[in-house]
């Protein structure tokens, strides 16, 4: 089993399994977030128990991390490979003949993901792990008023339109990520064909309804503050 | 039909090699494609030229030994066709036809067009067999009844001519549209299950060894391929693999 | 007694293969290790010829002109492989095998020979099915078959159109174990350029590395010849464009003689030639005629009209219609052998009725097969009161997973959908049935060479059936050679290893080299192929479907003469030392050259009609071939400089277990 994840197919398959944790985590990410349109309370509640749930914390969030970086660092390193395996380039080769720009494009896709992730974390995740872990607050309560800081903080980050474009663009590259990588991943891990056909269908949806989602979230909280 | 044509110019593995341009008249829309090289080599041999030496040689499509990159797409713009199948009815008069070799680090250019693909039988060599000595004396052809459909499915996979393709399209020169058609012959077939483990390891691993690169599921093998061997037949293959290493 | 010994072995034609077997001197394993063996060509003979020698443990090279011996032309067979299964129980049996081809052949093979052919048939079937060749197989789980012309039963065994594929792929197999294995040393992209023969035996070849240019000696204790047949001596045919005689006909100028040159296989179904410009011809498979009509129009009228582009076959009433195999061959119809076919073909559009803008075109038709499927399958899926539409549809679906690649490819080279509208179809060369002499041990007249496949002469006679040729690569190669080369090697145990630093190789080698920088320094006018396409017209026209003495004479005079015009003329460019298709052709085509003229000679001293060979003086007066029995024998030409003075050897054919009747399709 050692050398399986050194060959070829190995490391597709390790790339499929951390893009399924990865396309679980963004639909657990949504759930909440979409709370937030609904009831900030129930989004304050989800965000508290996310946040200060021991699983949570010290089981999944460092297993999301490997995985992010995982499918980072190994997406480059395939991509480097790849990139070798052709040493002499065509003079002109019509790519669009023969498969979609998406999948032609995952590195880009994924770079300005990686992009938007820096930003994300610089946004949230940093001011959290100081709040918790630095200055060991775990109440999640807000410093000068009543309530969860949950939801104040996110309406807070939607009010820069800047920032909110930067998001809309990131989750357009999301979709266009997803749109191969959904079936790709399914392909990768050897699904045979007939139920492929299904999870085809599925994945479009998915591609296009979670980053859309998110889209439509971010411009909510953007002119409903 | 008048057309000119940018081809691809290397003496040698050693050369850097370059693009040309040729012109050609009088082509007929019922020429194959490799019927209108020979029409400039005839032009090129006569003025005392060396003519463009390229890969061919049934020209009906079966042996696989035609590989000609043409206007951006392995074989050409049609679709099912090796290169030697492909029509000058495909072309309008006046067009300039972009001729490349497969390109590929483990196919390097031996002249021309003409690239060495011996990388495919290296991968043969480690596994695309099933061990039956040649005596006869095995059992009787009709012992084992092999259903319709797996015999169908088999046959399918094995119509891959070795044509390197899908390594030509493949934006990463990938060879697993090759090896999953080879592996998924001998895995839907009771006769290749003893060995299967085995057999997907070795050829994967001689894959991997001739420097193809990897697979992202773009499809553009399964597209450009001149036998329409399917995706599934990776799909097959990464199955197998996983199955030898559990 | 003739020089020619067939060393037929004595005994009932039942048991002379299994006695001779039982009999024969065997190496020890312990002494295959230091025995070496060249096979030249890896099709079907050769690929299963090195696989089982390697298997049984002598040290294989193979050569082969191709990038990987899985290429060799063998892959482009489509129709199938017959074997004496009789799994659809329809009568047949090994006799019936053996009678069908000796038959077919026009009563002009060995009949010991074939019967030991369709001996191992069944064995072939065996063999392939354990190696994983994916024949087609019905509902049950079972074997398929189909039936080919010229034969009463079903035998032949199939895997889709494409069984020569399938069936060089499982040889390739066999050679990739062997390979994997050290056993087998493949030398791809490499053409034997000649023999080495040492004290009169067989002991290496010169060979060309087509890549570097590189002039190599391998040695070896016995070479075996593999590398098919003849067809492009008419520059147009079904071959492959590399496809040469250059190895059979290296042997034969150091003394193998070359037997029956002009029994050629004109195949009936090929797609017509369009144009001058045309390179090679393609088939379609004879399975076609299983459910195919062959035709052309009853008047002369449609006929014009229809190349005027005025009228559509479609457009012909059945009255309209001229179904003349049908007509003429009631009880084999459409399914006579190919050479009646052929001239059948050759006959209507020699009278006028060829149906596209060259005249040589006829029409393969399945619009009925497509109507009887439809009717069949509205029946088994309970559809009442179909329409003529569901019926089309219902029946054309049958016939595509059926032909489907076929049809494709027909659609592809013609531009016409032919579920929708006839195939045009003519005649075209496709496979020679002569070759290099060889004895029942495949031996031919130099020792320690060996001649299997296309290659040889043997086992078709003057004409071969359908499905014939993948059986006979086959059987050669897996199960005939790897015993009786055997009991030559036996006396080679202690010859050691055979030195190519000798006179013999030196002179050999020399010879190679020679000829190669005439080519290169001769700098004259003319491209190669300028003189293979005037070949090629010669033999076309003069040695084609129907011959005669005028004719064949006229031929041997323009073939002389152009050759000698080629080696004073010729123009080849480029050097020796690099990746030079145009030298390699030079020197296929110089061979083609002696070839062509005494396949002329052979076919004018042949005065008579069988199978391939039709001699317009000798027909009966339906126009059917008229066989004579003093020509029943075997032509085999020894070498002697010029081909005009090739000296004629004959082995008398035999038949005690098979009455030599004329043969009728009617």
């Amino acid at each position: 089993m050692s050398g399986f994840f050194k060959s070829s197919i190995g490391r597709k398959y390790a790339m499929a399994l951390s893009a399924f944790f990865l396309m679980f985590f963004l639909l657990q990410h949504f759930a909440i977030n979409i709370l937030s349109v609904f009831s900030p309370d129930a989004f304050n509640e989800a965000s508290h128990f996310m946040g200060t749930f021991w699983a949570v914390q010290y089981v999944l969030q460092p297993v999301l991390i490997f995985g992010v970086m995982y499918h980072f660092i190994m997406g480059f390193i395939l991509e480097i490979k790849n990139r070798n395996a052709r040493v002499a380039k065509y003079a002109k080769n019509n790519g669009a003949a023969n498969s979609s720009w998406m999948s032609r494009n995952m590195i880009y896709s994924g770079l300005a993901i990686l992009a938007f992730l820096v930003l994300h974390f610089i946004d949230f995740w940093l001011p959290e792990i100081s709040t918790k872990y630095i200055q060991g607050d775990m109440s999640g309560l807000l410093a000068d008023s009543e309530g969860f800081r949950y939801y104040e903080e996110l309406t807070h980050k939607f009010v820069n339109p800047l920032r909110v474009g930067a998001y809309v663009i990131a989750f357009v590259f999301l979709s266009l990520h997803l749109t191969h990588g959904f079936s790709s991943a399914f392909q990768s891990s050897g699904v045979s064909s007939m139920r492929k056909e299904k999870l085809q269908i599925f994945g479009k949806v998915y591609a296009i309804a979670i980053p859309l989602g998110f889209i439509a979230i971010a411009l909510f909280h953007h002119f409903n503050h | 039909m008048n057309l000119t044509l940018k081809i691809w110019r290397q003496i040698d593995a050693n050369d850097k090699g370059k693009m040309v341009d040729y012109k050609v008249t009088e082509i007929s829309e019922h020429m194959s494609f490799l019927e209108m090289m020979d029409v400039l080599n005839e032009q090129l041999v006569n003025t005392g030229e060396e003519p463009v030496a390229f890969d061919h040689d049934c020209r009906e499509g079966i042996c696989g030994m035609c590989s000609m990159y043409i206007n951006g797409e392995a074989h050409g713009p049609d679709r099912g066709v090796t290169t030697c199948q492909l029509h000058m009815r495909m072309f309008k008069d006046g067009d300039t036809i972009t001729i490349e070799p497969f390109r590929a680090k483990a196919f390097p250019v031996i002249k021309d067009l003409v690239v060495d693909r011996s990388a495919f039988d290296r991968i043969q060599h480690a596994g695309g067999y099933i061990s039956v000595n040649t005596s006869g004396n095995t059992q009787d052809a009709n012992a084992t009844l092999i259903s319709k459909h797996a015999a169908d499915e088999a046959m399918d996979a094995a119509t891959c001519i070795g044509c390197g393709a899908c390594v030509a399209s493949c934006k990463n020169a990938s060879a697993m549209l090759f090896v999953g058609a080879k592996v998924s012959q001998y895995a839907l077939l009771p006769q290749g299950q003893v060995e299967a483990a085995d057999r997907v390891k070795n050829m994967v691993a001689q894959m991997d060894l001739e420097g193809f690169g990897n697979c992202t599921n773009t499809g553009a093998c399964e597209i450009e391929c001149p036998k329409g061997i399917s995706l599934e037949n990776i799909a097959r293959m990464n199955r197998e693999l996983l199955k030898a290493n559990v | 007694m003739s020089v020619l010994d067939s060393k037929v072995p004595k005994g009932s034609l039942k048991d002379k293969w299994t006695d001779y077997k039982n009999h024969i001197d065997l190496v020890n394993p312990a002494n295959k290790r230091n025995i070496d063996v060249i096979v030249v060509g890896t099709g079907l003979a050769g690929g299963s010829a090195a696989a089982t020698l390697a298997e049984l443990g002598y040290n294989v090279k193979t050569f082969c002109y191709q990038d990987s011996p899985r290429r060799a032309h063998s892959i482009a067979a489509q129709g199938g492989i017959n074997a004496a299964k009789n799994y659809q129980g329809d009568g047949d049996s090994t006799y019936r095998l053996f009678y069908d081809t000796v038959k077919g052949g026009d009563y002009r093979s060995r009949e010991a020979n074939v019967y030991r052919l369709a001996e191992v048939s069944a064995n072939i079937i065996d063999q392939c099915v354990a190696q994983g060749v994916p024949f087609a197989r019905d509902y049950g789980g079972l074997l398929d078959n189909r039936s080919f012309g010229g034969v009463l039963v079903s035998r032949t065994f199939y895997a889709k159109g494409q069984t020569g594929q399938q069936l060089l792929l499982g040889a390739y197999s066999a050679m990739n174990r062997q390979i994997a294995r050290g056993k087998i040393t493949p030398f791809n992209r490499h053409e034997m350029l000649d023999v080495v023969k040492v004290d009169g035996k067989a002991r290496g070849i010169i060979a060309r590395d087509l890549v570097t240019g590189k002039i190599e000696r391998h040695s070896a204790h016995a070479v075996v010849i593999a590398s098919g047949g003849y067809g492009n001596v008419y520059f147009l045919s079904t071959n492959a464009m590399g496809s040469n005689v250059t190895a059979s006909w290296k042997i034969h100028k150091k003394g193998a003689f070359f037997a029956n040159p002009c029994y050629t296989q004109i195949h009936p179904t090929c797609i017509p030639r369009s144009g001058d410009y045309q390179s090679k011809l393609t088939l379609m498979s004879e399975s076609l005629r299983n459910d195919g009509r062959i035709w052309v129009p009853k008047n002369m009228d449609d006929v014009m009209a229809i190349r005027e582009g005025k009228k559509k076959p479609t457009d012909l009433t059945e009255e309209q219609r001229d179904y003349y195999l049908e007509r003429r061959y009631p009880a084999f119809g459409n399914l006579v052998p190919r050479d009646v076919a052929s001239r059948a073909a050759k006959e209507r559009c020699d009278a006028g009725y060829g149906v596209n803008a060259t005249g040589e075109a006829v029409y393969l038709d399945f619009a009925s097969a497509i109507q009887r499927y439809g009717i069949e399958q509205a029946k088994i899926h309970n559809i009442t009161n179909a329409s003529a539409d569901k019926i089309y549809e219902l029946g054309a679906a049958i016939v595509k997973a059926k032909y489907g690649n076929l049809f494709q490819m027909y659609e592809k080279i013609v531009d016409q959908d032919p579920y929708k509208t006839p195939m045009m179809i003519y005649p075209a060369v496709h496979y020679t049935m002569g070759g290099v002499w060889v004895d029942y041990n495949l031996m031919t007249t130099i020792p320690g060479c060996y001649a299997i496949g296309e290659a040889n002469f043997s086992d078709h006679g003057a004409n071969r059936l359908g499905a014939s040729a993948l059986m006979q690569g086959l059987a050669d190669g897996y199960f005939v050679l790897p015993y009786t080369i055997g009991d030559y090697l036996s006396h080679d145990i202690r010859t050691g290893k055979i030195p190519t630093n000798t006179p013999e190789f030196d002179a050999a080698e020399k010879e190679v080299t020679e000829r190669i920088e005439f080519f290169l320094n001769n700098k004259g006018e003319h491209s190669v192929d300028y003189y293979h396409k005037k070949l090629g017209k010669i033999m076309w026209d003069k040695c084609g479907m129907s011959r005669n003495a005028a004719g064949l004479k006229e031929a041997i005079e323009e073939i002389s003469a152009l050759r000698k015009d080629f080696w004073l003329n010729v123009n080849v460019p480029g050097t020796a030392t690099e990746y030079n298709e145009q030298l390699a052709k030079a020197g296929r085509v110089a061979d083609f050259l002696e070839l062509g003229e005494l396949f002329a000679k052979d076919a004018l001293v042949r005065e008579e009609s069988a199978g391939g060979h039709f001699r317009e003086e000798h027909q009966t007066e339906e126009g059917e071939a008229k066989r004579m029995k003093e020509f029943q024998f075997v032509s085999a030409w020894e070498y002697k400089g010029e081909p005009k003075d090739a000296v004629l050897h004959k082995e008398e054919l035999v038949y005690e277990n098979i009455e030599v009747k004329e043969r009728s399709y009617k």
